[in-house]
């Protein structure tokens, strides 16, 4: 019955408070060191990565194709058998214009995901990255952007042998 | 399959706040103590406890179902803890609905509670393992990126403005000015505050942004017999929903919720509801982002495709409109402890549906709510239909 309720429970703190010591509070880190293996189909995206190739996955069932690829198709949960290559270009789908990190410092110059619908892949069927060479004020949606790649013998099979995307002069819309 | 009706007969709740001195545990206490003496019940009378609460990783604690068990009243008793990202605040009555519908028990606690505060320096970053550890999180994603890349494929899809939905965030801060437990309620702000606030990550500023907060809230669910002979308006559960949609959220359409819609539909099916925007009365969709309100109530079938922004400038989502939303204040006015802030909802529909809301209530004597949640990696709706 809130209407009925007036004092309800629940005290505010500052930082402030917690500065001049007002509150106890302790701190205290964790440490977590993880070994992820990567699987079968995400170890073949990455392997094809450090080809310079991005790498999909078809349902015959379906006839999706899907980046990255997966061993099992999510949609009929038929296995998903067929690797397919795919071009390292493709369109903005989304983006954003990212000024703060990941643990919230402020940053002057944007960062720039973006979800990129990936040639050779189905119809909105993107992996999310990172744009560059470009000014942030001029990205737009459906623009066509290329992969670039890191020199080969720097490539690890990581999703960061690309470094980013960069806008596809000869196949602007 | 038959099926108890079930009825929610009491509820409570604690401020939200950014940083609460108590913990988890006595915030849980707090909220179920209050819960308990509006329908005047005891903890002898609770046969099994349903607990929501969001990542571990928040509190740095593992097992956090176990750790705040006491404070949830869970000792002795049949006891589970819930989890769907963001959806586990209304997917948790969902569950104390099962226990209660299938005969198994006759009276539930819904205990919902958050604790984002303890995480240093922001609780965002806790946020970071949510993304695929070999696809995605090498480029050092942050959370605001997939909200601000959903809402600009929102905005390009629809040619939806900045300015439209803002007016989001005005309508539920200016709402929760009239809610005691409010952490950013403001009778004065404008659409200018929201477009000039500090820019996170264009398109989100921060007042698009629900606040990190401390909370919690809980429920008492009770099969009808039992219902009746407590209080003469016990608000019934007419209809549940929850669905997921594939987690590689890149691979699908990001200016529809589509799980939003399946669970909807199986809400509306179980509640016998066949005109959704002539039977719901009130909308407490989620809305941890300003665009999230619209993009779930066209998902909710309440708007049509890219014509939710509409309503709002007609006046219609106004707690004095035809389908008033978020008369609570939401997300973005009440504050955002996760899982505590998706059972705040179905607390406000308690509260407007018995005529209880006081400041907050909605005119008209509203029959029928609905609760809505989402969650997990954006991928996850959660639906409840409240009538009397």
């Amino acid at each position: 019955m809130t209407s009925n309720i007036k004092n309800f429970p629940g005290t505010s703190l500052s930082e402030q408070d917690i500065v001049d010591g007002k509150v106890f509070s302790l701190h205290d880190s964790m440490r977590a060191d993880f070994g992820w293996d990567t699987g079968v189909a995400v170890g073949r995206y990455l392997a094809a990565l450090k080809e310079g190739v991005i790498l999909g996955a078809r349902c015959r069932h379906c006839r999706k194709t899907v980046v990255p690829p997966r061993q099992v198709c999510e949609w009929c949960y038929r296995p998903m058998s067929d690797y397919v290559p795919l071009q390292d270009t493709g369109i903005v789908n989304t983006f954003s214009l990212c000024y703060v990190t990941w643990d919230v410092q402020r940053i002057k110059e944007p960062e720039i995901p973006a979800v990129i619908e990936i040639d050779g892949a189905s119809p909105l069927h993107g992996i999310l990255h990172k744009l560059g060479e470009i000014n942030p004020q001029e990205v737009r949606i459906g623009m066509r952007v290329k992969a670039v790649w890191k020199p080969t013998a720097e490539r690890i099979g990581a999703i960061t042998d690309i470094l980013y995307f960069r806008p596809n002069l000869e196949k602007q819309p | 399959m038959s099926k108890r009706k079930v009825a929610v007969v009491g509820a409570g709740m604690t401020r939200f706040v950014r940083r609460a001195q108590e913990t988890g545990k006595e915030l849980s206490w707090q909220a179920v103590r209050m819960a308990l003496e509006s329908c005047e019940m005891t903890m002898d009378d609770i046969e099994a406890v349903c607990l929501g609460t969001a990542p571990d990783a928040f509190d740095g604690v593992h097992m956090k179902g176990e750790y705040l068990s006491d404070g949830a009243g869970a000792w002795r008793k049949p006891y589970m803890r819930s989890y769907v990202g963001g959806g586990t605040g209304v997917f948790v009555p969902i569950q104390a609905w099962y226990h209660i519908a299938s005969g198994l028990f006759d009276v539930c606690l819904v205990v919902a509670e958050e604790k984002m505060s303890s995480f240093y320096p922001h609780a965002q970053a806790a946020f970071l393992t949510i993304f695929d550890h070999t696809t995605e999180r090498p480029l050092k994603p942050n959370l605001l990126w997939i909200f601000a890349l959903e809402m600009n494929r929102y905005m390009h899809t629809y040619g939806i403005s900045k300015a439209d939905i803002a007016q989001v965030a005005v309508k539920n801060k200016r709402n929760a000015a009239d809610h005691p437990c409010a952490l950013l309620g403001d009778k004065n702000i404008t659409v200018e505050d929201v477009l000039n606030s500090e820019l996170l990550a264009w398109p989100v500023n921060r007042l698009d942004v629900s606040p990190v907060s401390d909370g919690a809230v809980a429920l008492v669910l009770a099969a009808e017999h039992v219902a009746k002979r407590i209080t003469d308006k016990p608000v019934w559960i007419e209809g549940v929903g929850w669905s997921l949609d594939t987690a590689h959220w890149t691979n699908r359409d990001l200016a529809y919720p589509r799980y939003v819609e399946y669970a909807a539909r199986m809400a509306y099916e179980m509640a016998g509801i066949k005109e959704p925007r002539k039977e719901i009365h009130i909308v407490e969709p989620y809305d941890p982002f300003d665009y999230k309100e619209l993009h779930h109530l066209e998902g909710l079938l309440l708007a049509d495709r890219g014509q939710a922004p509409q309503l709002v400038a007609d006046g219609v989502t106004l707690r004095d409109g035809d389908m008033p939303v978020c008369p609570s204040g939401g997300l973005l006015g009440v504050g955002n402890p996760i899982a505590a802030a998706g059972l705040m909802k179905i607390a406000e529909l308690f509260w407007q549906l018995r005529g209880e809301a006081g400041a907050r209530q909605v005119p008209g004597q509203p029959k029928r709510g609905l609760a809505q949640a989402w969650g997990d990696l954006m991928q996850v709706g959660t639906v409840v239909i409240m009538g009397r």
